[in-house]
């Protein structure tokens, strides 16, 4: 990857630790929660943050994926349509406290979509919303509850998140920058 | 107008003569009246053709000009405009017409609108049986009188073979050949192509050869038993060639035919040429397309003599006859106007021989039914009698566009393909057709 | 199965798909990749299905016709179900009779189709081909729901997926297909799936009912073809039951029904050679009694009724890719 490296591998890590304390304050303990990444970088984040509420909680949190492609609202008008991919909510969402996941958020339009998929799984008691990376520029009233760190860009970047599990490396970074000064 | 008209340094090749050398012909109110070498220009305008071919004007035993009954697929006038296109100067009609010619009214009725509208010399073909019907035997003798110059059901078989013999009996006394789309109705089976790997690629119901087999040996058992003029129409398998060679050797009166289609082309042009089937329509005839094999055994039978005529079948067909289900087209090729384009891309190509298709065209089907008798010097290059005949070169090649066509029936499974040979001039009983305006001066 | 799926997961990171078909007419243009695309989508399709809300509105603004010229309750049934749970307008046309026979208005109504704003046409149609001379005429995609006794291409793909969802990769198993291949648009569009994906295929039947030219060493695609089902099912991992027609017997194809079942049914004693655990399918709807002896129809190893509900999943997979297929 290039670009200008935000966060290292330790720092990703220190921040998936807080992350996950926050939730658990939050939530008081780790009873009736569900993670849920969505596909496909919120998912290792999501896994991430439940083994560290694992640790601390001594409980296990059931972590689900979830492919917002189909709930795009775009997915007919662009020239590529998104591959889609099996959600899978262990347990299902009913009466939980969810806390959707991903990596980058950026307008909240996936988020939006996120909320729209819930409910077709189920009616939950509430939906937090946990991001490793809060870029700017909401085009929704969309607002998370759990940010790992906020990185002021501007419109022309992009943050790209890669993790172990779904890139073979692990950071975060910014690109375009350059063609932003430029 | 009849022409006065020097042709001069052509390649003349006219097999009745077993002529073929570099030579001049001059025609004299539309008569060919001296051929040798470097003859002295008169008053007649001259016409070099260096580089050319010159050869008797074509004779198609098989056309279809859909008039009367058919005038929206073609008529008599466009038909034969296209059948002068293509260099032929005979033709004989097929009767799948409405009323269909069993009768003397019908055929006369036939030679009003021929004296009235045909650019070439066209001959009738009378019915075997009332309506093509199958069932009664046609008023033969008066067709006869009449100048139908054969009889056929044409693409309806006579199927019994009792009414088959009888016809093949009677029209023998009366010097007709019997022209027979040879083929067994019930094992045909309403296929539309041919049976076998690309009907069951696409899920056709097919034709196998052995409908056509059957039939041809059928129909040259009862030329035997009666001693009648049997003619095979479009021959298209490998055995029926067999079959008709080993009659011909025993002495049998049988003649027979094969489409330039059949010789060009095999069942996968219904497939097409793409990874996905095209269920091209205008592929469909009948017979069907066959296998390369088939079509190998064609063009053997044709160098061989064993096969006598190259007859065109040309089947004009309206565009919505065709632009339909594969099942629910008609069948028929719209021929006259790329049968020698591609016949000559095959001697280009070293399948057939130059003098054996020329034969084919112009003599020999004169002969098959006995064309020369009744009007002196068709199919050959005869001096003080003959007068038609065709130049075209060898080389010119082109793509077939169907929208230019000059028969109304633009269903050729040829389109956008390159054919060779150009037609510069042709004159049809002693009429310059000067295409390219190449004969002024 | 599970690895697969993971595995799938991380190819298709923030993937975009790639098909590019306009159509989807037969199997036998699509590739490996094609195929492989389907089968993955399904996947997704299939969870969707199983949601307390088994229906997404992707394909919202969207509309879908179905264009059935020949009956059919099942297949026009799953399309419909299949494009409703995708968010798709369905408008169901029936062309069924008379009416509606010749090529030009067939083309007349696959253009007015298009004029008022069908994006999809799903057309069943009893002549070979038509599906073929209607795509010609239209920028609405069409997707074969069968036509005449050439292809069926969506039956095709849910075969598969239901054969991969049991054994994953089907490299090297033996299909058996038996009953009437030559009429059979399922038989057909079934071969060449089968044989991308590097399964065995063998057609058996009556002999007036198997084509030889479907044999290998032709010019046709490589199966093996055999009139003996007692040798053709032994050792078979799969075996797919044809619908017979009785039409069939009325041509003189076959003796009679009960000349058939004795030679081609498919009951516990013939069952018995292939593998143990072999699939038992058929595209419905059945003969009663006939390709099936009753105790193999509902018997362990059936999965007519797996096939049944992957059919939703997988037409829906196709609708999603058709609709959404890469625009230039």
């Amino acid at each position: 990857m290039t670009g200008e490296l935000l966060l290292g591998s330790a720092e990703i890590s220190r921040t998936v630790r807080r992350l996950a304390h926050e939730i658990i304050e939050n939530n008081h303990g780790a009873e009736g929660l569900t993670l849920i990444g969505l596909l496909s970088r919120g998912y290792p984040l999501a896994q991430r943050l439940g083994a560290a509420i694992e640790e601390f909680e001594s409980a296990k949190v059931p972590v689900g994926r979830l492919d917002i492609g189909p709930y795009r609202d775009d997915v007919t008008l662009r020239p590529t349509a998104p591959l889609l991919r099996p959600s899978q909510i262990p347990g299902g969402i009913d009466g939980r406290t969810v806390v959707l996941v991903d990596d980058v958020l950026f307008t909240g339009r996936s988020i939006r979509a996120a909320l729209d998929a819930l409910n077709d799984f189920g009616r939950p008691a509430r939906v937090r919303l946990a991001v490793l990376v809060d870029r700017g520029h909401r085009e929704l009233p969309i607002r998370p509850d759990f940010v790992g760190k906020n990185i002021p860009t501007g419109l022309v970047q992009h943050v790209r998140v890669r993790f172990q599990e779904t890139d073979g490396e692990e950071g975060v970074f910014i690109v375009g920058s350059e063609a932003a000064r430029a | 107008m009849k022409t006065d008209l020097l042709i001069r340094g052509g390649r003349v090749i006219d097999p009745a003569s077993g002529m073929d050398a570099v030579l001049d012909v001059r025609l004299r109110a539309g008569v060919v009246v001296e051929i040798g070498s470097g003859l002295t220009a008169g008053p007649e305008r001259v016409f070099d053709a260096s580089g050319a071919i010159v050869t008797p004007g074509f004779v198609d035993l098989h056309a279809h000009l859909r008039e009367p009954g058919f005038e929206h697929k073609g008529t008599i006038a466009s038909e034969t405009a296209a059948a002068l296109r293509g260099g032929f100067t005979t033709v004989c009609a097929m009767p799948n017409t409405e009323p269909a010619p069993d009768s003397a009214t019908v055929v006369e009725a036939l030679w009003e609108r021929i004296r009235r509208d045909a650019r070439v010399r066209v001959f009738p073909i009378g019915c075997v049986t009332r309506g093509r019907h199958g069932k009664e035997l046609a008023e033969l003798s008066e067709l006869a009188a009449s100048g139908c110059v054969a009889l056929s059901d044409d693409g309806s078989p006579v199927a019994d073979g009792r009414i088959m013999r009888r016809a093949l009996e009677l029209a023998g006394a009366l010097g007709l050949p019997l022209s027979e789309h040879s083929d067994d109705p019930l094992l045909n089976g309403g296929g539309s192509m041919n049976e076998g790997v690309v009907s069951e690629r696409l899920g056709l119901a097919g034709q196998p050869a052995a409908a056509e087999i059957v039939a041809i040996a059928r129909n040259l058992a009862l030329c035997e038993t009666t001693g009648g003029r049997l003619h095979i129409a479009h021959v298209s398998t490998e055995r029926g060639v067999e079959l008709i060679a080993e009659a011909k050797a025993r002495g049998l009166r049988v003649t027979c035919e094969v489409t330039p289609s059949h010789l060009f082309l095999t069942e996968g042009a219904v497939f097409g040429s793409g990874p996905a089937p095209l269920y091209d329509t205008n592929a469909k005839i009948n017979p069907p397309l066959r296998t390369e094999a088939d079509r190998r055994a064609l063009i053997q039978g044709l160098k061989t003599g064993v096969i006598d005529a190259i007859a065109t079948d040309h089947a004009p067909h309206s565009i919505q006859d065709k632009l339909c289900e594969f099942d629910a087209a008609a069948p028929g090729i719209s021929c006259f106007e790329t049968a020698l384009g591609s016949l000559l891309m095959q001697v280009k190509g070293g399948e057939l021989n130059l003098v054996d298709v020329i034969e084919a065209l112009t003599i020999a089907p004169a002969r098959a039914f006995s064309l020369e008798k009744r009007h002196a010097g068709i199919g050959s290059l005869t001096l003080g009698v003959s007068t038609d005949l065709v130049v075209f070169d060898m080389d010119t090649l082109w793509t077939v566009d169907a929208a230019r066509f000059v028969s109304k029936g633009r269903n050729t499974p040829l389109q956008g393909r390159k054919l060779l040979g150009r037609i510069r001039a042709v004159v049809a009983d002693g009429v310059l057709d000067d295409r390219e305006g190449v004969a002024r001066g | 199965m599970l690895e697969l799926e993971e595995k799938r997961l991380t190819i298709a990171a923030d993937g975009v798909h790639a098909w590019r078909h306009k159509d989807l007419l037969d199997t036998d243009t699509l590739s490996r990749e094609d195929i492989d695309l389907v089968m993955s989508q399904a996947d997704a399709m299939t969870e969707i299905r199983t949601r307390p809300v088994g229906k997404v509105a992707t394909l919202r603004g969207i509309t879908v016709v179905t264009l059935f010229y020949e009956q059919s309750t099942r297949t026009r049934a799953s399309f419909e179900v299949a494009a409703k749970a995708m968010g798709a307008d369905v408008v169901n046309l029936s062309a069924t009779g008379s009416s509606v026979e010749k090529g030009e208005s067939l083309i007349d109504t696959v253009r007015t189709l298009e004029a008022i704003g069908a994006d999809v046409v799903v057309m069943r149609h009893g002549k070979s081909g038509a599906p073929y001379l209607a795509a010609r005429y239209t920028k609405s995609s069409i997707i074969n729901g069968g036509d005449g006794r050439h292809a069926h291409p969506t039956q095709a793909l849910l075969d598969l997926y239901t054969m991969r969802q049991h054994f994953g990769d089907l490299a090297g198993r033996r299909v058996v297909i038996v009953g009437d291949v030559m009429h059979s648009r399922v038989a057909r569009s079934n071969i060449y799936t089968l044989l991308a994906s590097g399964a065995d295929v063998t057609l058996c039947g009556p002999a007036t009912l198997v084509p030889r030219t479907l044999e290998s060493g032709g010019e046709g695609p490589r199966c093996r073809v055999s009139t003996n089902l007692d040798e053709a099912i032994e050792g078979a991992d799969v075996v797919m039951a044809l619908r017979i027609q009785k039409e069939r017997q009325e041509g003189g194809l076959i003796p009679s029904l009960r000349d058939y079942i004795a030679g081609y049914q498919v009951n516990a004693r013939r069952l018995a050679r292939a593998k143990p655990g072999a699939l038992v399918m058929h595209p419905g709807p059945k003969n009663e009694g006939v390709e099936l002896a009753p105790d193999v129809a509902d018997g362990v190893g059936s999965v007519i009724e797996e096939q049944v509900t992957n059919g939703v999943a997988v037409r829906m997979a196709v609708l999603y890719l058709i609709a959404t297929a890469r625009r230039p």
